[in-house]
């Protein structure tokens, strides 16, 4: 591991001043950034402790949403009885990452920013244009089995890895900033991610020392909610394809539909396309297929990954069977 | 920089890179957590922080100086084990042992989790989860044991978590074994 300045900062505010240069990088819970760290993916100069801020806490709001302090912890989240209650997906989707120890360690807001698990990103020998901007990409045409399949572009062909962001997507969460200049922004994150194309390496529309306070959820939606993942695994292994889907049906038609996928893209997925073949549509095996066909359409597998596009369909049908008993 | 674990208050001139499983092992001669892979993925160097069962190779020293950290030597000592401790050694739930001193905290954090009412990934009803061999399997899911001891492992943390049975006990198995090497 490279050295690195280390200041602990006792406010946000004191926190996104602190962050002076591109290699300053803030740090919570630490389990992604310093096993980077450890390979020298990531060789920040500086790291900024922002564990400490008082942005631990869970609280509701009046319009019946919830909002999330950036550093409560992913454990703390997913045993939550308001989480429990109102937001099965998202405790579902928290329980279903990492590991205990990891879980009581990870922060809710740098879940949000993981990095991708791409064996050529953490593998410093290799050609990464994620790590190395301009290197070239080992992925394509290498060992690609867990890498995406949707949202990729000819420089890039990394996943996304959190769990919790792709049910934070299904539940249109918002997320809350702090910049440098004092100003506060409210990002949806269905604007949050961006996709590879030329700069693989810009991951969010976040600014440099743009700090995440909190991420705010609506109030609890209508219908059914849960969370499928398939992994190598039965535990402690990342997706390789994951729904997060919540659900409403009303006199025999699917009344609402908000659909998420993990595994399947470099960021937590989302597509109109799917809601719309399935809201006022019957629930039945029909709907279901029509919306995996416009999930998938332009789904373009690399070899290894190939056989992520119908696992995916058939996650997304299983899925659907089980929230409307169809 | 100053710590206080298992209790005792210790002092260290440590790089701000120190992980708090090497401050305990390198520098403090705290050797009972291991240094398995050092990147969160085996739960060997699992300790309590505040606790909370963490990995603690996955976690800076110079960011711990106010928080309470507990390291398998302060859950017991010889003559005076933890609970834990003595249903793994009756249980037999180890072979090298070198995952026990993870395997004991993780434990430890575990239970307690459980007592909290935390659900996990195999809970049926997320507001009231059973404790059971399934519960107990997940639960301990970032602690990997390379000598497989995993079903003792099982058995030692379900008498003491008082978890229910599934099957069959330690000793019905045992003497099932025993029956079908003497056929």
């Amino acid at each position: 591991m490279k050295i690195f300045a280390y200041e602990k900062a006792d406010s946000p505010e004191v926190a996104v001043r602190n962050i002076d240069s591109d290699a300053a990088r803030f740090i919570a819970g630490g389990t992604n950034l310093l096993d980077l760290m450890k390979l020298q993916v990531e060789t920040p100069t500086k790291l900024v402790d922002i564990s400490r801020l008082n942005l631990a806490s869970i609280d509701e709001r009046e319009d019946g949403g919830l909002t999330i302090g950036a550093m409560v912890p992913n454990s703390d989240l997913a045993a939550d009885p308001r989480i429990i209650a109102g937001y099965e997906v998202l405790c579902r989707a928290l329980l279903a990452g990492a590991s205990g120890q990891l879980r009581n360690k990870a922060s809710t807001g740098g879940n949000l920013l993981q990095r991708t698990r791409c064996y050529y990103f953490y593998d410093t020998a290799s050609r990464c244009n994620k790590r190395a901007p301009g290197s070239g990409c080992d992925a394509i045409g290498g060992t690609n089995r867990i890498l995406a399949v949707l949202g990729t572009s000819d420089q890039c062909i990394a996943t996304h890895p959190s769990d919790m962001a792709v049910a934070m997507r299904a539940l249109d969460a918002m997320i809350v900033t702090l910049k440098a200049d004092g100003d506060r922004r409210r990002i949806s994150i269905h604007d949050f991610y961006q996709l590879p194309g030329e700069t693989p390496h810009i991951e969010t529309v976040l600014e440099r020392s743009e700090l995440i306070t909190h991420i705010e959820l609506p109030a609890p939606p209508k219908g059914k909610q849960a969370y499928r993942k398939v992994r190598d695994r039965a535990s402690y292994a990342f997706a390789l394809v994951s729904v997060a889907a919540v659900i409403a049906v009303e006199d025999g038609k699917i009344a609402s539909a908000s659909l998420a996928f993990g595994g399947l893209g470099p960021m937590p997925w989302k597509d109109a396309a799917v809601e719309a073949a399935l809201v006022g549509h019957a629930p039945t095996d029909d709907a279901f297929r029509a919306a995996a066909d416009a999930l998938l359409a332009h789904a373009k597998g690399y070899g290894t990954n190939d056989f992520k596009i119908p696992l995916a369909r058939r996650a997304l049908i299983a899925t659907l069977r089980d929230l409307t008993g169809a | 920089m100053q710590f206080t674990i298992n209790g005792r208050g210790y002092e260290a001139d440590v790089d701000v890179r120190t992980s708090v499983l090497d401050l305990c092992r390198e520098h403090l001669g705290l050797t009972g957590a291991k240094k398995g892979c050092d990147h969160g993925q085996c739960g060997a160097c699992t300790v309590l922080i505040n606790g909370r069962r963490v990995n603690s190779c996955l976690t800076l020293a110079v960011m711990h100086q106010q928080d309470e950290i507990t390291t398998i030597e302060g859950m017991g000592q010889v003559g005076n084990l933890h609970p834990l401790q003595e249903a793994f050694v009756r249980h037999d739930g180890y072979q090298c042992g070198y995952c026990t001193p993870g395997q004991i905290c993780s434990a430890v954090g575990m239970l307690d989790e459980v007592q909290k009412g935390w659900p996990s990934h195999v809970s049926g009803n997320l507001a009231d989860p059973a404790f059971d061999d399934s519960e107990i399997s997940e639960r301990m899911s970032g602690n990997l044991c390379r000598c497989a001891a995993y079903p003792n492992i099982v058995d030692a943390i379900r008498e003491v978590g008082r978890a229910e049975p599934e099957g069959r006990t330690a000793d019905e198995k045992d003497a099932a074994m025993v029956e079908e090497v003497l056929a």
